[in-house]
Parts: C-alpha cells; sequence; structure tokens
C-alpha cells in the first residue's frame, strides 16, 4: 500500500536574504504545491535573540505552512528533529481537520471534539506520523559566515537521520547547498534512505556576502518527485477520519 | 520553541480557578510544579485532594499525553506513570485551553533524594526502576525520555515513581521524545526505534549520572568514550560487566538487567559477559532477539522460579536496608 507522502524543505540560515526574489513569496508558492517549509536561524555564540534576523526565519515558515526556531548550534541537533517532526504533525493535523471539516461541518476542528474524541483523532494523527513516507529536502546556507557552524550542521543532519529511520515509514533526503558556485544551489547530495556520512562535505565556498534565499527555496522546489501527493495520503486515511470523527 | 502557528506558554497565576467546559469541575491553582516544552503542571486543589494540572496550548501534544495515560491506567495493577484522572478545556478570555489532570507524585527527584542516602540507596531504586520498566516493556509501551529528573521518589516506605510519560512510545515506533545524554542515538549506538533496549541504555545512562554528576560532553562518542569515562570512575568498578551490556545491547529485557544488578549487590560474582572488544552494535543484537523468539517459551518456567527467589532476595534486602534507613533517622 502506498501511505502518500509529507514534503518538506529545511532551510538552515544564519542570515537574512539579500538577493533575487522575496523567499516569503517562494514559500507561499511551497505551500500551494504541498510542500512545507521549515526555517532554522543559527545564532553566533555572541549573538543575543533579538539581534538576529529573525523576522525573515519566522516568516518564511509562517508562510510556507511550517515550523521555525532560532537556535545557537549547540541545540542544533535537537532542533533540527524537533522542527521537522512538528512540521509533520502539522501538516497532518490540518489535513486531518480538512477532513473533519467537511465530515462535521459548521467550520468544527478537532479542538472542537470532547476530549475522548479528540483522544481517538490523536492516535490516528500519530499512527500517519509513524507510518507516513517522508521527502526532506535539507538547504544550508553555506556564506562565509557559516563556515565555523558546518561542522554541527553535518552531524545534526546525520542524527535527524537516526530519528526519522526509527519510524516504520520510508525516508528520503537530499541536501544542497546555496548559494553555488554558477547557480544558485548546489547539490551535496541526492535523494537518499540515510544519511550516515555524508559523501561530500560542505565545501568552504567564501562568495561575496550574497544571501539568495529566495532562489535557492524556488530551485529548491523542482527537485521533489512529482508522483505522489499530499492527496494521496488523504484517500488512504478517510476510513479512519471518518470512523473517529463520527 | 517557535511554532509559527501559536505560543504554547499559559501562565495560570496561583489563586485562579480553572473549570473545565465538558465536565464541569473546579480546580484552584496552588503553585507552579514544573514546566517543561509541552507545557506547564501545576499543584491544584479539587474537593479535598491535591491533584497536579497539566496545561498547555499545544493540543496535540497534549492529547497525545493524554492517550498514553490512559493507557498505562489499564494496565495498572502496578502504578506506572501517575494515573490519570480527566482531561478537558478551559474557557478563558484569550482563548480555549485544553488541560488534563493527573495524581499528584509527591516525593524528591532521584540524585536530590539521594544525596543524603547511602550508595545502598541508589540500587534499590535501580531495581525497583527496572521492575518497573518490565512491566510497561511488557505492556507494549517503551518509556522513551527516562531521566533522574523524571524519577521520583516517594514514600516512605520510597519508591520510585516516573513522571512525565511525554516521551512514551508504543514499541516498535519512533521515540517520541528524549534527553541527549541519554539517549543511545545520541552515543551513536543505536537506533531510536522504541523496544525495551532502548530504555536500559538509559538507564546505564542513569547510572553514570550518578557516578559523574555533573554528566559529560560528547567528545568522540560511541564505547570507545563510555569505556574511559567508567575505567577511571571508582564508583563504576563494580557496574563495569553490566554498563558492557546493556551499552551492547545486550540485555533483551529490564528483568535481565534486573537479575545482574541483583547478583552484583548480593555480593554474588558480577555478571558473566563476553567482554571481546567486537561487542555487537545495539541494532544487531536486536535482530538477533528478534529471531531468537522461538526458543523463549520454554525459558519461561525457569523465569518464573528465578523471578520468585529475586522476589525473596529483594524482599530480604529493602528489610536490611530498610532497618538500617530507620536507625539512621532515629540517630
Ligand atoms: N503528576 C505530577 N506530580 C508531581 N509533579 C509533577 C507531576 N507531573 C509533572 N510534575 C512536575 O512538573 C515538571 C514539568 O512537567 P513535565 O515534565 O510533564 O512537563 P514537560 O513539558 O513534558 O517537560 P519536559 O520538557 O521535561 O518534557 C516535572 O519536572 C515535575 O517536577
Amino acid at each position: 500500500m502506498n501511505k502518500g507522502t509529507l514534503r518538506q524543505i529545511l532551510l538552515i540560515t544564519d542570515g537574512c536574504s539579500n538577493h533575487g526574489e522575496d523567499p516569503v513569496a517562494i514559500a507561499a508558492l511551497a505551500r500551494e504545491k504541498g510542500i512545507a517549509i521549515n526555517v532554522i536561524g543559527i545564532l553566533s555564540q555572541n549573538e543575543a535573540y533579538g539581534e538576529h534576523g529573525l523576522k525573515e526565519v519566522e516568516d518564511i515558515a509562517m508562510s510556507g505552512g511550517g515550523v521555525s526556531q532560532i537556535v545557537y548550534a549547540t541545540q542544533l541537533a535537537q532542533t533540527v528533529k524537533m522542527v521537522t517532526q512538528k512540521a509533520m504533525t502539522q501538516t497532518i493535523h490540518g489535513m486531518i481537520n480538512k477532513e473533519l471539516t467537511q465530515i462535521l461541518g459548521d467550520e468544527q476542528q478537532m479542538e472542537d471534539l470532547p476530549p475522548e474524541k479528540r483522544g481517538q483523532v490523536m492516535e490516528v494523527v500519530d499512527e500517519i506520523g509513524e507510518t507516513v513516507n517522508l521527502e526532506v529536502l535539507i538547504l544550508v546556507d553555506i556564506s562565509a559566515s557559516m563556515d565555523d557552524k558546518l561542522p554541527t550542521v553535518q552531524e545534526s543532519l546525520i542524527d535527524l537521520s537516526i530519528s526519522l529511520n526509527s519510524r516504520t515509514g520510508n525516508n528520503q533526503f537530499s541536501i544542497y547547498a546555496f548559494p553555488g558556485k554558477k547557480q544558485s544551489i548546489e547539490k551535496l547530495q541526492d535523494w537518499t534512505p540515510q544519511l550516515d556520512t555524508l559523501a561530500k562535505t560542505f565545501k568552504k565556498i567564501s562568495t561575496g556576502g550574497i544571501t539568495p534565499t529566495g532562489p535557492a527555496l524556488k530551485e529548491a522546489l523542482g527537485l521533489f518527485s512529482d508522483k505522489r501527493s499530499k492527496r494521496k495520503l488523504l484517500g488512504d486515511y478517510d476510513e479512519y477520519v471518518e470512523e473517529s470523527g463520527s | 520553541m517557535m511554532n509559527t502557528s501559536k505560543n504554547q506558554e499559559v501562565n495560570v497565576p496561583i489563586g485562579s480557578i480553572i473549570s473545565g467546559k465538558w465536565n464541569q469541575k473546579q480546580y484552584l491553582i496552588l503553585r507552579e510544579l514544573g514546566s517543561g516544552a509541552t507545557g506547564t503542571v501545576y499543584l491544584a486543589k479539587y474537593d479535598q485532594s491535591k491533584v497536579a494540572v497539566k496545561v498547555s496550548r499545544d493540543t496535540l501534544s497534549i492529547t497525545s499525553e493524554v492517550n498514553v495515560l490512559k493507557h498505562l491506567s489499564k494496565v495498572q495493577g502496578k502504578t506506572l506513570g501517575p494515573s490519570f484522572i480527566e482531561m478537558d478545556d478551559w474557557v478563558t478570555s484569550s482563548g480555549t485551553v485544553p488541560f488534563y489532570v493527573m495524581e499528584y507524585v509527591q516525593g524528591e527527584s532521584l540524585f536530590v533524594f539521594m544525596r543524603q542516602r547511602k550508595d545502598e540507596w541508589f540500587g534499590i531504586l535501580l531495581l525497583q526502576l527496572l521492575g518497573d520498566l518490565a512491566e510497561l516493556h511488557n505492556a507494549g509501551w517503551v518509556f522513551g525520555d527516562l531521566k533522574p529528573d523524571n524519577l521520583l521518589i516517594s514514600g516512605p516506605p520510597p519508591k520510585i515513581r516516573w513522571l512525565d510519560v511525554g516521551g512514551t512510545t508504543m514499541v516498535g515506533r519512533a521515540v517520541k521524545e528524549y534527553t541527549e545524554f541519554f539517549d543511545r542515538g545520541f552515543w551513536g549506538m543505536g537506533s531510536r526505534r522504541a523496544e525495551p533496549s532502548y530504555d536500559l541504555f538509559a538507564v546505564g545512562m542513569i547510572i553514570m549520572n550518578y557516578a559523574y554528576p555533573k554528566r559529560f560532553d560528547k567528545k568522540e562518542g560511541g564505547w570507545t568514550q563510555l569505556k574511559k569515562l567508567i575505567d577511571r570512575n571508582r564508583i563504576l568498578g563494580k557496574y563495569r560487566p553490566i554498563l558492557y551490556k546493556v551499552f551492547h545491547g545486550q540485555y533483551q529485557n529490564a528483568i535481565d538487567m534486573r537479575q545482574d544488578l541483583l547478583e552484583l549487590y548480593s555480593g554474588k560474582s558480577a555478571a558473566k559477559t563476553t567482554n571481546t572488544p567486537t561487542g555487537k552494535p545495539a541494532a544487531q543484537a536486536y535482530q538477533q532477539s528478534q529471531s531468537g523468539r522461538a526458543g523463549r517459551t520454554q525459558q519461561k518456567k525457569i523465569k518464573k522460579r528465578r523471578h520468585f527467589m529475586e522476589t525473596v532476595l529483594i524482599f530480604i534486602f529493602l528489610f536490611v536496608f530498610y532497618v538500617v534507613y530507620l536507625m539512621g533517622q532515629t540517630l
């Protein structure tokens, strides 16, 4: 049985975009295509929370239907995992709410159900989260200021792979860096079910300080397989949802 | 966590009354017990009894936790985790806030308790913990986020209890929540699939944490680093064979590890272990255990008898230590 596939882009950056299309607009486009965009903003050790270009990190995720978080590099591993899983749950929850509204009418959502029924719906959400297939494209900002953080980024991606591969569902990961030498993004790792050792480590590319987040996101959108869609996922779980919702 | 949809923090002032929209029960908030990633837990009064109330805007994770608590209540011949009382919604001027009510577990956290106690107590509590874990695992669950902060000692008589079932996961699924130091995935020593050996690894790390109260950072990780730390520490010397086995995923269930500990504390020869440098990584050992399931039924009878002996032994031990404890109190 095809369980359907959730698709996410995980953007890891430490700065604001300053080149090309507006990343917030591209994120909205991604959402329309059924791809959630999560953003992790990395702070430097001497940087306080407020100083960061926090707003854009949040805006991109919000517009892309994903989750965002600003952290110091040391917390990266746990954050990457949390953000990815939270976004999965959020997406599944969103889809289930849509179904519930259709079944129950009146803009009824999971939150409106009595606690018992809510528990049953949540079991379905958990179940889908465990078994659904997941495609994550990781997009890493490798502009000069990210240099010293890249080993940590790499480690936390391997850690993410350990977490997700402990699920029943299948995973596909790919890693791209931006800005690339010639194109807006550069492939570091093609789609693979497991990130144990990253074949190509992040290369140190010192660029002239441009951060083309928008163009990078746009290019990344084209890199997902088009065969499977979110619709399919819902189809599979329709029965569950009806049972627990009525 | 900067969830883009909502802010999860709910601050309930002391003296407020939380009332449920569905069940119409009212809870008077006495004080905050603690807060974590998913919400805040308050001590509250209902009728004349004290209860713990967890409040959070994150409907999803709170609902998930309630599901776990309910499942645990069902296998509650033994009390595993705080018992579940009810879940409801509290309608406030700033929106509806889901909450759930559970038993208030009174006690000190593991290491606070140990501060004024002799080492023996640590052993007793580990034995209790492993006994409870065995029950949990038999019921098809894995604790997940096992760490000293989530273990309370209630009593007297001292009894280990666990809190925060946020990480409790059905066997076979991916562990929902964990803390890096106690997580075998973090140390590069196995997967995050919920299986008994996942929790047992964390028990091993609790022992490490007992010997290294400030914990330690990951350097090279893996057995190489843990081994050095074990060899260097006086307290850990006697645990070495057990730690070796647990970190290599060689215990298939909590009872086996408990048995080895019991023998250790009884002063018998320590656990026999194949202490070869080429120990199997946890994942591999797990697969072998899967394929070796057929032979298990035969072992059952032997286990039962062993279980009886164990019970007798632990009884004697508890008694002896309890006497020592009482004497300590009256002096
Ligand atoms: N039933 C209970 N009885 C007594 N104290 C409790 C109870 N439940 C929780 N607490 C206290 O409240 C604190 C926070 O609760 P809990 O750990 O469940 O929240 P959390 O959001 O899941 O935290 P974490 O980030 O550690 O997962 C606990 O550390 C504990 O001290």
